[in-house]
C-alpha cells in the first residue's frame, strides 16, 4: 500500500501539485486519470523519488520514503519496477541483457540462472525469439513488453506505469492491459497506472483519483464515477465517450 | 556569477560520482568497453594528427632557423621539445576533446533525454557512477597511452619529413634527439596527459548528464562539452607549464 498525504511540487511560481492525498492499494490497479499535463507524470515521478516534492508524506508500507536517506530510499527502491512513458529501455543493450540488468546488478544469481530468469519473463509478456534484437529494431507494442518484462524481473512490490499503451494500436492496447491487470493479481503488486484511455480504466480500473489541473478532484471506484456528481470528471468522461 | 555557478554544479557532480560502485564486475565490464571505446577507437586519429604534427613541426623549425649559426642538429633538439612538451598531449588531447567529449556528451545527454537514467535511478542504480566513472578511469588510463604513442609518432614524423624535404639528415636529426634529454619532460607530459584526460571525460559528463529536453538540446551540450573541454585543456596547459617549467 502506498499513502500520500498533502503532496506539493512546484516549480518557482508554477504550482503543478497542490495538496495531494490518496492511497494505492496492494494487488489492485490503481488509476490515476487526468488532462494531459494536469500533473499525473509529475505525481508519478514524485512517488519514486524522481523529483522531490516541496512538502508533504509519501508512506511505502508505513514507510515515510520522502525523509529516507538516498541509501535507505535505494532499498525501496529496488522493490519499484516502472514502466516508462518512453519505455527507456538502454539502447545499447538487446532484449535480454536489458530485462537481465537488475538481476546482475543486484543479485547474486549465476549466469545461467539470470538467463533462465530472463527467459522466464519475457514468457511472461509473451515475446520469444527477440533476446538479441536491440530496441532500435523491434516495435513500439514489443519495447512496452520488454519495459514490463524488466520491470517485473527483481519481483517488484510496487509497479508504476505511465501510460502503458499510449502510442500503441487498440488491440495492442488491451493484451498489455491485461498483462498488467495478470500480473497485478498473480504477484499481489501495488500497481499504479497513468492513462487518460478510459477503455482501459473501465476494464480494470479498481480504485482511481483523478486529478485536474494539479488538484485532486475525486477518488473511488470506477462503479461510482457516473453517479459522482464531479462536473470536471463527469466532462471528463463525457469527452472520451464514442 | 554563471562561471561561477557553473563550477560550483561541477565540483557537486564530481562528489556524487565517487562512490563505491553496486557491482565490481559490472564495473569491470563497463570499463573495458569503454577503454576500447576511447583508445582503440581514436588510434587512427592519434596516429594521423601526430605523424603529421611531427611532420610540420620540423618543416617549420627548419625554416625558422634558416641561418647558418646554429648547428643543424638543433632542429631536432626543438623537435623533441616541443613536440614532447607541448604538441603531443595537448594538440592530441584537443583532438580527443572533440572527439570522445562530443560522444561521451550525447551518450549520455540521450539517456537522460529518453530518461534511460531515471529508469537506471529507479532500480537503485547511482547512475552518475554507474555511467561516468568507467568513462573517467577509461580515459584516465588509455589517454596517456595515446599520448605516449602520439609523442614516438611525431618524432618519426618530424624525422620523415626533415628526410624528405632535405632540411636535416637523419644522423643529424637523431643527434639533436639525443642531446641534452631532460626526462622530466616526458613526466611533465604524463601529468599534462593525466589532467587533461579527466577534464575531457569529466566535463563531458557533466554536460551530457545536465541535458534536459529533446534531441535539439543533446546537439547543444554535445558542442558545450567540446568547448568547455577545450577551454579546460587550454587553461591547464598553461597552469601546468607555470608550476612545472619555470626554471
Ligand atoms: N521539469 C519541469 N519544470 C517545470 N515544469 C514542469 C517540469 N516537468 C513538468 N512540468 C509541468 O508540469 C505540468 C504537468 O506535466 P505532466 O508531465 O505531469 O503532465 P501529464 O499529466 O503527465 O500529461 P500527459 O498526459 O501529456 O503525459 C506541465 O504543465 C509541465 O509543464
Ligand atoms: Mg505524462
Amino acid at each position: 500500500m502506498i499513502r500520500l498525504d498533502h503532496i506539493n511540487k512546484g516549480w518557482g511560481e508554477k504550482k503543478v501539485l497542490t495538496d495531494i492525498s490518496a492511497t494505492f492499494y496492494q494487488g489492485k490497479c490503481n488509476f490515476v486519470i487526468g488532462a494531459s499535463g494536469s500533473g499525473k507524470s509529475v505525481l508519478m515521478k514524485c512517488m519514486v523519488g524522481l523529483l522531490e516534492v516541496d512538502s508533504g508524506v509519501i508512506q511505502y508500507g508505513g514507510k515515510d520514503f520522502v525523509s529516507l536517506d538516498y541509501e535507505q530510499k535505494k532499498e525501496i527502491r529496488k522493490e519499484i519496477g516502472m514502466l516508462f512513458q518512453g519505455t527507456a529501455l538502454f539502447d545499447s543493450l538487446n532484449v535480454e541483457d536489458n530485462v537481465a540488468f537488475p538481476l546482475r546488478m543486484f543479485t547474486k544469481l549465476t549466469p545461467s540462472e539470470i538467463i533462465e530468469r530472463v527467459n522466464f519473463c519475457l514468457k511472461r509478456v509473451s515475446l520469444d525469439n527477440v533476446n538479441k534484437l536491440f530496441p532500435s529494431a523491434i516495435s513500439g507494442g514489443m519495447k512496452k513488453r520488454v519495459g514490463i518484462a524488466r520491470a517485473i524481473a527483481l519481483n517488484p512490490k510496487y509497479l508504476f506505469c505511465d501510460e502503458p499503451n499510449s502510442g500503441l494500436d487498440p488491440l495492442t492496447s488491451r493484451v498489455i492491459d491485461e498483462l498488467i491487470m495478470e500480473i497485478t493479481k498473480e504477484y499481489n503488486i501495488t500497481t499504479i497506472i497513468n492513462t487518460h484511455d478510459m477503455k482501459s480504466l473501465f476494464e480494470m480500473g479498481e480504485n482511481i483519483v483523478f486529478i485536474y489541473k494539479g488538484r485532486k478532484e475525486w477518488e473511488g471506484r470506477r462503479e461510482d464515477i457516473r453517479s459522482s456528481g464531479n462536473e470536471q470528471l463527469l466532462k471528463f468522461m463525457k469527452a472520451s465517450e464514442f | 556569477m554563471k562561471f561561477f555557478e557553473f563550477i560550483g554544479q561541477y565540483v557537486l557532480f564530481l562528489r556524487g560520482l565517487f562512490s563505491r560502485p553496486e557491482k565490481f564486475r559490472v564495473f569491470k565490464k563497463q570499463l573495458m568497453l569503454e577503454m576500447e571505446n576511447i583508445g582503440l577507437g581514436s588510434f587512427g586519429i592519434v596516429s594521423l594528427i601526430s605523424t603529421f604534427t611531427g611532420a610540420v613541426s620540423t618543416i617549420q623549425i627548419g625554416y625558422q632557423l634558416v641561418s647558418g649559426l646554429v648547428p643543424e642538429y638543433l632542429i631536432g633538439r626543438i623537435v623533441r621539445d616541443s613536440n614532447i612538451l607541448e604538441f603531443s598531449p595537448t594538440v592530441t588531447c584537443l583532438v580527443l576533446a572533440g572527439k570522445v567529449g562530443s560522444s561521451i556528451a550525447s551518450e549520455i545527454g540521450t539517456m537522460k533525454v529518453t530518461e534511460q537514467v531515471d529508469a537506471l535511478e529507479i532500480m537503485g542504480v547511482n547512475s552518475a557512477n554507474y555511467l561516468v566513472l568507467p568513462k573517467i578511469f577509461a580515459g584516465l588510463f588509455t589517454i596517456p597511452l595515446l599520448v605516449i604513442y602520439a609523442m614516438f609518432l611525431s618524432l618519426l614524423g618530424g624525422a620523415l619529413s626533415g628526410m624528405m624535404s632535405g632540411i636535416i639528415n637523419l644522423d643529424f636529426f637523431v643527434k639533436g634527439l639525443r642531446a641534452d634529454f631532460i626526462p622530466f619532460s616526458v613526466t611533465f607530459s604524463m601529468i599534462k596527459a593525466f589532467t587533461f584526460a579527466f577534464i575531457i571525460t569529466s566535463v563531458s559528463s557533466f554536460h551530457g548528464y545536465k541535458t534536459e529536453g529533446g534531441a535539439l538540446e543533446v546537439g547543444q551540450s554535445s558542442t558545450k562539452a567540446v568547448v568547455y573541454s577545450c577551454m579546460g585543456i587550454i587553461f591547464f596547459d598553461y597552469i601546468i607549464s607555470e608550476l612545472f617549467l619555470k626554471r
